[in-house]
């Protein structure tokens, strides 16, 4: 019983990766209507920004959890502005295509000047060790992990639902034409939404880099889970993605627990079932 | 009809021999194809640097000079068994390869062993750990040259259990490999009186290890086998450190673990592993000037693995059985056959032979990552610990269930 409870846990800060990646993609493509399968790699260009900054630049992991994202989230807005935004009113397929091949670029490069295995990122000082949960021992930085990304998800889905930007940005999506009639500047929107939702994934880079090795294909095995995360909840739902992200790591962990060998394809049956019995995900309206 | 084309042919068969000068002339040309990981998370370990450790090898062997014609080529197999065979089947029937190198992850290995004994080619292989390519799946026509999971077992598990880990919980990575490995090492425990209490099998590439760390914690075993290599494993000694396992008195051991691995860690985290590996560029003066000479020209001036030396010395050793045929029969077993016949002697592996089901014998040894104050720089990682002889360091023909190993 003790196992189990630590396997829940564990699950739980899986599920927080899961669930800072999906809001992203989820806000991306609640606004823009652009499939990001550049995720994957800008996640990876978090950590690695915060290596850099840490070996060459001596800054820290607290100003690189600020500083991280909003480098990438810059790198982002480039993107939309010099190729992303051309997309717009074209078939989902376009954008798939586009945000795949910059993606595998981004990893291409990476892997040229960097290899395959990887560099290394300490934990911070101020969260090595752990505690004894009587359960299990958790490492701080663990708890921070979950704790930190729970309030950036309810940060993130709060500004979005609840404030008057995030109305902006919902009625844009609905309306672009309307809106701009308001004279609200909707193409400068649009690329802040997609600095956020890629500074979001950079975050998730960051905090992940002291957990693994930073390298250059960290995001590739990790953004198809993350997809799949995405569809379950229903694609655009930011409440959705962020309940299913920490949803899907618990039943992930619990599979590792008493499966181990099924723990990479969990997800996708679940997926399977999910789209057989409700295809717009668990918490998506009908198209 | 039938007199035309026995005419055609003898006519063809006329101007072939006319053409090369002779009937006993033999072909001088060779085309090596170098199957590997190019872009995973075995790449630094293998990858670009196995070929480049083959055209160094066509340097250093001179054989250009000697009136052979050496084409060199290379793909990436992606660690997926089936492109691995779509890749080997083509290079043999379309692009004529004489010889496959490298050909790591045991699964790629165990596929293409196949294809190379239908079509009678030859494979050298340096990076496949699995012991199964020189026992059950032993071939005439594959070499394997490096090293192989009964090794690793031997000298990494028998110097742990000596050392009183005689309680082993294994983390192994979901596949031929992780399977061989983890059988031979439990074998090993085994017969030298330990025990193994417990195993979880983790999908390849698996990025979080803390669900199965939690399992190995829990069982209590006094040594935490890692079955695994590459990311894998730099992942799980990683997060053992977080999960403060060493810290509570259970041990780590890499079963295969790679000098990029280490690199990659730094030494702050890999310090105090143990590991076996037959090959380390700071063991003498051969194999410093080979590794000066192979960072140069490296990316990221990256020392070479075991792997890629294997690379470098098994392709010497197929060229010298090539010039004592005299010319390339492209009869992969015949090539092989002749690999076997002669005693094997190069800069990096130093003297050794070949058994009959194709195992290459060499020392095998064993390392103790250092401490950062014990380190000189980049690079300057092992201190030896421990030897095991030639013939003590791989599975003994009388115990191997290769045909080809009963005589």
């Amino acid at each position: 019983m003790q196992a189990l409870y630590a396997q829940l846990l564990v699950g739980l800060i899986n599920g927080s990766f899961y669930a800072l990646l999906s809001l992203g993609l989820a806000v991306i493509f609640g606004m823009l209507n652009i499939i990001n399968f550049a995720h994957g790699a800008l996640y990876m260009m978090g950590a690695f920004v915060a290596y850099f900054l840490l070996n060459l630049g001596g800054i820290n992991y607290w100003w690189a959890l600020l500083l991280a994202p909003i480098i990438v989230g810059i790198f982002g807005m480039i993107l939309e502005r010099t190729m992303l935004q051309w997309l717009t009113g074209l078939d989902h397929l376009y954008g798939l295509l586009l945000t795949f091949g910059i993606a595998l670029i981004v990893q291409g490069v990476f892997q040229n000047y960097f290899g395959s295995s990887g560099l290394p990122y300490a934990i911070p000082d101020q969260l090595k060790g752990g505690m004894n949960l009587g359960f299990m021992f958790l490492p701080i930085y663990r708890g921070w992990v979950v704790v930190f990304s729970l309030v950036v998800c309810l940060a993130t889905w709060f500004l979005i639902e609840k404030t008057r930007l995030g109305a902006y940005l919902r009625a844009a999506t609905e309306n672009p034409t309307l809106v701009r009639a308001f004279g609200v500047n909707v193409p400068r929107m649009i690329t802040l939404t997609y600095g956020l939702g890629v500074g979001l994934a950079a975050l998730a880079g960051v905090l992940s880099a002291p957990i693994n090795q930073v390298r250059p294909l960290m995001g590739a095995d990790l953004i198809i889970v993350v997809f799949a995360v995405v569809v379950i909840g229903g694609m655009g739902s930011i409440m959705g993605s962020i309940i299913t992200g920490f949803a899907l790591g618990v039943i992930e962990g619990l599979t590792k627990y008493f499966y181990p060998e099924a723990s990479n394809t969990v997800v996708f049956v679940l997926m399977v079932l999910v789209l057989l019995v409700k295809p717009t995900g668990l918490t998506g309206r009908a198209a | 009809m039938r007199t035309k084309s026995i005419a055609a042919f003898l006519l063809g068969t006329a101007l072939a021999v006319t053409a090369t000068g002779g009937a006993l002339a033999q072909d001088k040309t060779v085309k090596i194809g170098v199957l590997t990981d190019n872009s995973g998370l075995y790449a630094d370990l293998g990858g670009p640097g196995s070929t480049l450790a083959a055209q160094m090898a066509i340097e250093d062997s001179k054989i250009a000079t000697k009136g052979w014609k050496v084409d060199l080529i290379s793909a990436d197999h992606q660690n997926k068994p089936d492109i691995g065979t779509a890749i080997a089947r083509q290079w043999i029937d379309v692009e004529k390869v004489d010889v496959f190198m490298d050909v790591l992850n045991s699964g790629v290995a165990l596929a293409v062993n196949n294809v190379v004994k239908e079509k009678n080619s030859v494979m050298i292989n340096s990076g496949a750990a699995t012991s199964d390519l020189t026992n059950a799946q032993c071939t005439p026509n594959t070499v394997h040259w490096t090293y192989d999971t009964y090794m690793l077992a031997h000298s990494t598990g028998q110097a742990l259990v000596k050392a009183g880990g005689d309680t082993w919980f294994f983390i192994t990575a979901d596949y031929a490999f992780g399977h061989a490995l983890q059988r031979d090492t439990a074998a090993v425990v085994t017969a030298a009186g330990g025990k193994v209490l417990g195993d979880v099998k983790a999908p390849l590439n698996n990025a979080d290890f803390s669900s199965f760390l939690l399992q190995a914690q829990a069982s209590k075993a006094k040594i935490i086998g890692m079955a695994n290599a590459g990311g894998d494993t730099t992942n799980t000694i990683k997060q053992a450190a977080e999960f403060g396992i060493v810290k509570g008195g259970q041990k780590l051991a890499g079963l295969l673990l790679f000098l990029t691995d280490v690199h990659s860690l730094g030494l702050n985290v890999a310090q105090g592993l143990n590991l076996s590996s037959t090959f380390y560029w700071d063991m003498n003066d051969q194999t410093r000037a080979f590794a000066k000479r192979f960072a140069e020209r490296a990316k990221n001036k990256a020392m070479p693995t075991m792997v890629q030396a294997g690379v470098y010395s098994g392709l010497l050793h197929y060229f010298k059985a090539l010039e004592a045929l005299g010319g390339n029969p492209h009869d992969g077993a015949k090539v092989v056959a002749k690999m076997k016949e002669l005693p094997t002697d190069d800069p990096l592996f130093g003297k050794g032979s070949i058994e009959p089901n194709g195992r290459a014998l060499h020392p095998a040894y064993l390392f103790e990552v250092k401490a950062p104050s014990e380190s000189k720089g980049p690079w300057d990682y092992y201190k030896l610990v421990g030897t095991t002889p030639a013939d003590k360091a791989f599975r003994p023909l009388s115990e191997s269930a290769c045909p080809l190993a009963k005589k």
